[in-house]
């Protein structure tokens, strides 16, 4: 797939900044899109569109376990998450709710550019720079590709390693 | 080679041997989520084709992060967790029992040795009685409920050791604060903490129970505490680690040389001593949460406001982590001295901690917090700015209206060898 970057090289984006406390308590997650990463930069929301992607720094996601972290940002459009390092609940939570997330610790990745992704690789193609990301286990790819953890569980009713 | 403790305990709930780095589908001993994370689990679980949890037993619910409900559409969500609760015969501690956490010490929801997953980050409190404890987002809760069983990748270990007895008026927020300024907010990530050290014998299951507690703020999975010196009012197999152990880091923390330590803004590893913000001003006061709401928080805070009042213009808010604190707090007077001395009471549960309803900070407003976290907005303003300190400083500064060290206004808090 493709997409075009929003970049946030900022340490430690933790989820209250990616959906502050006070909106998380509600089924309605369409909702989360209208406060996603507000506290960060209150113009996100407008510029965000479908299938784009989100590019973050060290300990990406860290603090709390609210799963509405990553929910918030698959509502609001993105489609993939690179980061640098993740926190390890988001990445975990990330993958259970099907949002293909990519750890890049070393990249020069800039704000706007169109990045490709091939998935099965990890490989992600930034214009003349190909970067590779942290392979995940495969159980982890087992859930993505099954869509997330639900219709894994669905599917297979318990783990397999 | 020998076993860390997190290996022990993984090893004893995979059903073989497992070491750091290995991929292992564990059981778990309680699954507990919380009222920000139980009604997306419920959804998962349903989705996933759930009818009744593995265990109801072992499915706790506590309805403590909005609670009372502030709204509606609130109120409505914690409906959902009563009538799951009751139709499924599982576990529901309902509003005004307290802090999740504190709960599940109290209730003896967790042994030492046990293997507890919650839907909550600070489910690494439990850490404190030498259990492998950690936390998981609501999806991750629904397969625990569906299958008894999650996925983990073995952690490597950090050993802490604490040695020396802690200075008077030093508490065991002051050496978790320490700690994390070590370590980092990063520097623990997919890692477990282990504590052990000479300290541990001043060392209480609540003082503890504050120290595992941050194991989450420096990335940690879990932090756990050796049982050495633990004393719990039933028999338990001691949890210690083989003198063989393999650690990838060990860490030697001299506690007796440890100053007052404060987190200043927006980030809890941002940690100074005391001295370098003595004197700036603030404005509310916080005593409360899974990291210091405890009875003896509450305790210390009433003996330095004893007979006196809070400085002009500050607000206090306390909030005992449990019904059973606050009950205890009430009978012995410490309720009424902290009331005298003009501070409000909020019902226990997490209370302003996470922004969500009650003492929600104005702009520019400074808050000096026994909480574990002061991102920006977590109070629920991100125009605000949250110290962390333990509850003697926040006491003092209550009364003084600035940073204050409790040494300087005569307190003094003499720690014993709590335990045998
Ligand atoms: S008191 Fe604060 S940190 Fe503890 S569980 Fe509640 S919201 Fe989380």
């Amino acid at each position: 797939m493709t997409g075009r970057v929003h970049l946030y090289d900022i340490d430690n984006i933790d989820t209250d900044r990616i959906i502050p406390g006070k909106y998380t308590k509600t089924l309605n997650v369409s909702t989360f899109a209208d406060h996603c990463l507000e506290d960060l930069d209150s113009d996100f929301k407008t510029k965000v569109q479908q299938g784009d992607i989100l590019v973050g720094g060290w300990n990406f996601g860290c603090g709390s376990s609210r799963e509405q972290a990553p929910i918030a940002l698959k509502v609001s459009g993105i489609s993939v998450v690179i980061a640098r390092s993740f926190s390890r609940i988001f990445y975990r939570n990330a993958i259970n709710i099907g949002l293909p997330i990519l750890e890049i610790p070393e990249h020069d990745i800039s704000d706007g550019t169109h990045l490709h992704i091939e998935f099965e690789s990890g490989k992600v193609v930034d214009g003349d720079t190909e970067y590779s990301s942290t392979p995940l286990p495969q159980i982890m790819i087992d859930i993505l590709n099954a869509g997330g953890l639900v219709q894994y569980l669905k599917k297979n009713k318990a783990y397999n390693l | 080679m020998g076993q860390t403790i997190t290996e022990k305990i993984l090893s004893t709930h995979a059903g073989h041997d497992v070491k750091a780095g290995d991929l292992a589908i564990v059981n778990v001993d309680a699954a507990m989520a919380s009222d920000t994370t139980a009604p997306l689990a419920l959804k998962a679980f349903k989705e996933m084709g759930g009818v009744n949890p593995w265990n109801p037993e072992k499915t706790i619910f506590v309805i403590d992060h909005a609670s009372p409900a502030p709204n509606e559409r609130i109120a409505n969500l914690h409906k959902q967790m009563r009538e799951f609760a009751m139709s499924t015969d599982s576990i529901l501690y309902d509003e005004g029992s307290g802090i999740c956490h504190q709960i599940m010490v109290e209730e003896e929801h967790v042994k030492p040795g046990q293997l507890i997953i919650g839907a909550d980050s600070h489910t690494v409190t439990y850490g404190a009685l030498g259990a492998f404890s950690t936390g998981v987002g609501s999806t991750d809760l629904a397969a625990i409920m569906l299958t008894g069983k999650t996925w983990l990748k073995v952690p490597e270990s950090i050993k802490i050791i604490l040695n020396g007895k802690p200075n008077s008026g030093i508490s065991a927020k002051d050496i978790i604060l320490d700690v994390v300024g070590k370590i980092g907010l990063n520097g623990a990530t997919y890692k477990t903490l282990e504590y052990s050290g000479s300290t541990l014998k001043y060392l209480t299951l609540g003082d503890r129970m504050t120290i595992a507690n941050m194991a989450v703020e420096m990335g940690g999975k879990a932090g756990i505490f050796e049982t050495s010196s633990l004393e719990l009012p039933y028999n338990f197999e001691p949890v210690l680690p083989d003198s063989d152990a393999e650690y990838i880091k060990t860490v030697t923390i001299d506690v007796s040389s440890i100053r007052p330590k404060i987190a200043k803004p927006h980030s809890p590893d941002n940690i100074c001593d005391i001295d370098d913000v003595i004197g700036t001003k603030i404005d509310m006061a916080f005593i409360g949460t899974c990291t210091n709401g405890r009875l003896e928080d509450l305790q210390l805070a009433a003996s330095i406001l004893k007979g006196k009042q809070l400085a002009s213009g500050i607000r206090m808010l306390i909030t005992p982590a449990s019904r059973n604190i606050l009950n205890q707090a009430m009978a012995d007077g410490t309720m009424n001295i902290l009331s005298e001395a003009g501070a409000t009471f909020i019902p226990p549960g997490c209370g302003p901690c996470v922004g969500t309803h009650l003492g929600v900070p104005g702009n520019d407003e400074v808050i000096l917090s026994t909480a574990n976290r002061n991102f920006p907005g977590r109070m629920g303003n991100p125009n605000s700015h949250i110290y962390l300190a333990s509850p003697a400083v926040v006491a003092a500064s209550a009364l003084s209206g600035v940073i204050t060290d409790p040494a300087s206004i005569g307190h003094v808090e003499t720690r014993k060898k709590v335990n045998k």
